[in-house]
């Protein structure tokens, strides 16, 4: 009834190609844009921000990165939290090297130094292909994880070999630190992943997207049809641990403030990333999304019914959330393999038609 | 002989014994890549679990205690008896035979034509859950195992090799146990593979799916024995680990390590398992007793990923590996 194309007339070609042609998709958008910047800041306290909304923001920008090299460009990557920890350790230094320097531009920087590391631990994926290259990416986990461990430089030589994040401010609001308000700290990472994922959503329509799919379909016939592979598989990997370095960076500084870095950023969060987008879909900025609000929501939901309700001991509601990750993944895979954007995909092609079905 | 020289000695030869444990674990991989094409990452799991259902069923625990007991306020925990290990063991290869069918079942039949990292992630799945499952029937601490193996210094190559050196070598006998187990289990699969008609059968399996099926082989009963030979060898490899240090969840970490193992040795070559075991653990012991000191130590965390990366470089199907042709 409401949602439907009949009506809505394109009469220039900018109106054509925007971002969400259908008129009722752009202002369902709007409305959630305008909730996220006007409403939730006013409402939120300390335990929203920090069981549900900044994890999931903060996830949300790791998903769309790593979504866009396995998703988008075909490309698997078990490495996703080795280069959160390149962002986590570079918004560090700056931090602390800097400190009069505004935190947007640390985050950014931060991003940009894990893109670099990106690419070159991406350089491989020119020769080797499919799970090969998912083995060889565990190679940037393992060493980046060792490096931040063992080289005292990274932690600035301090005793506990954590690095702790020190109180920042952007015009004059702290965001990082104990004394951060939740409804700042909630905001800034919501501008982080509003920009992300509209860099994204464009970028992955356009040209460069193009090229990534193609390489993703099938690498030869694209190179054979003038795709070149060198510089689509290197921009994939830059663009996508860019975002994943942002979201490291966040993750450490906004987020937790203290980061043990083994702990933290091991070989799960690789895992759990990658499970975001298989549940979300793969190749949709959307899946990435409800596969990190998912998956974040999971536990939470599994430790109330579970402790609260049930009165369950958490290591069992603990080895229940294995169970019911492994066993959705597999389901997922059989059932969905587009994951959750693709359910979606298909209720919206439903209320297209609904409520007359011919 | 110098010091330096005969410590690296020694090292070297506690990085074949090291290489020899991984080289198990990598060849659960190499039987069902070339029977199916499926990365099984949750071979290492599959190592834990039957570890778990091993020291399980010796010592009389009842599987999901805890969550009965939770569940139901009751306080069990164990039957009040002790399985031998023989007995213990010919029981756990009957629960991973099940494990075999019912991955086989309810996720590969499903999966079957999808592309092989689709497969890859299910069974990245099946390992969560594998391990969710262990954890819930047995508990998650740490438990030893003990099913009669020799352990210790060997005393025989220490003496000898104190009588020439000057300075005794440190192997375990757990470790020589090892070897002689990978020896025999290598030649055995390969026995079976070469001369028997379910081997055969694999062989075509693997060759072709659609051609072995129209000459009668059943895919279904291939898939399921292959299953249940990677969780035999998953089993063999599981008593080694779990002998060794303790049945905890670090043990499926050596999947992990099995993975640049594969990738020197390459994915379908059984012998190929073996040397890049070889190759990785006699780098790595190496390379932390020459470099480690120097860079602040445990390099043993990624320098088989890394070695097997640069290798990879050069030659992308692995030192044994079928030469990849790819056409569009």
């Amino acid at each position: 009834m409401f949602y439907r194309e009949a009506g809505d007339f394109k009469t220039s070609y900018t109106d054509d190609s925007q971002t969400f042609p259908i008129k009722f998709d752009r202002y369902r958008y709007y409305v959630v844009l305008a909730v996220a910047f006007g409403i939730i800041p006013f409402v939120i306290n300390d335990y929203w921000a920090n069981a549900l909304l900044l994890p999931f923001l903060i996830y949300a920008i790791a998903a769309i990165g790593l979504n866009i090299l396995v998703g988008y460009c075909g490309q698997v990557s078990l490495g996703t939290g080795g280069f959160m920890a390149v962002g986590a350790y570079a918004c560090y230094k700056l931090m602390t090297s800097f400190p009069d320097v505004s935190m947007f531009i640390h985050v950014i920087l931060a991003g940009g130094i894990t893109a670099i590391v990106g690419v070159l631990f991406g350089l491989p994926s020119l020769r080797i292909k499919g799970f090969y290259l998912a083995v060889a990416t565990l190679a940037a986990q393992f060493f980046l994880v060792w490096l931040f461990n063992r080289v005292p430089w990274f932690y600035n030589y301090s005793a506990s070999g954590q690095i702790n994040a020190p109180e920042r401010d952007v015009f004059g609001i702290i965001i990082t630190g104990p004394n951060a308000p939740a409804w700042a700290t909630y905001l800034f990472c919501l501008i982080f992943l509003a920009v992300s994922a509209l860099i994204a959503r464009n970028l992955t329509r356009g040209t460069t997207g193009r090229t990534w799919m193609a390489i993703r379909d099938m690498d030869i016939a694209a190179e054979i049809i003038g795709v070149n592979p060198l510089k689509a598989k290197m921009s994939a990997f830059a663009v996508s641990s860019f975002f994943i370095g942002i979201a490291g960076a966040l993750f450490f500084a906004v987020y937790l403030g203290a980061v043990e870095v083994g702990e933290v950023f091991g070989i799960q969060k690789s895992f759990l990333v990658l499970f975001m987008i298989i549940i979300g879909g793969l190749g949709s900025i959307f899946g990435s999304f409800a596969g990190a609000a998912f998956l974040v929501l999971l536990p939470v939901v599994l430790k109330v019914v579970g402790v609260d309700v049930l009165g369950w001991p958490t290591d069992i509601v603990a080895h229940l959330q294995l169970v019911i990750v492994g066993a959705l993944i597999i389901m997922f895979l059989i059932l969905e393999p587009h994951g959750l954007a693709q359910l979606w995909r298909v209720a919206k092609e439903k209320l297209r038609l609904w409520p007359f079905p011919h | 002989m110098p010091d330096q020289l005969i410590f690296a000695m020694e090292v070297f030869l506690n990085g074949l014994m090291a290489g020899v444990l991984y080289a198990l674990v990598a060849l659960g991989f190499v039987l069902i890549y070339k029977a199916s094409g499926i990365f099984n990452y949750a071979q290492g799991v599959m190592a834990l679990f039957a570890a778990m259902t091993l020291v399980g069923i010796m010592n009389g625990q009842v599987p999901f205690a805890h969550l009965i007991n939770a569940t139901f306020g009751t306080h069990i925990h164990k039957f009040g008896w002790n399985v031998p290990a023989f007995v213990a063991i010919i029981l756990t290869m009957g629960v991973m035979v099940l494990l075999a069918w019912a991955v086989q079942r309810f996720v590969m039949r499903h999966l079957v034509g999808q592309e092989p990292i689709i497969l890859f992630m299910a069974t990245i799945g099946l390992a969560y859950f594998l391990e969710g499952v262990a954890d819930l029937m047995w508990g998650s601490e740490i438990k030893t195992l003990d099913v009669g193996l020799p352990q210790g210094i060997n005393l025989w190559i220490d003496e000898t090799t104190f009588n020439i050196f000057g300075y005794g070598f440190f192997i375990d006998n757990l470790d020589l146990v090892a070897t002689v187990i990978a020896a025999l289990l290598v030649t055995a699969l390969v026995a079976f593979s070469q001369y028997t008609k379910q081997g055969r059968a694999m062989r075509a399996v693997a060759d072709d799916h659609q051609a072995a099926l129209s000459v009668g082989i059943s895919l279904n009963f291939i898939w399921i024995m292959v299953w249940s030979v990677a969780g035999f060898v998953a089993l063999v490899a599981g008593i080694m680990w779990g002998t060794k240090s303790g049945v905890q969840f670090s043990l499926s970490l050596i999947a992990l390590k099995a993975l640049p193992v594969l990738m020197l040795g390459g994915f379908t070559s059984i012998p190929g398992a073996i040397v890049g075991g070889l190759i990785i653990g006699v780098g790595e012991k190496l390379f932390e007793f020459a470099i480690g000191p120097l860079v602040g130590g445990a390099t043993e965390n990624w320098f088989a990923y890394v070695l097997a990366l640069i290798f990879l470089v050069f030659r992308p199907q692995g030192l044994f590996g079928e030469k990849i042709i790819e056409r569009v």
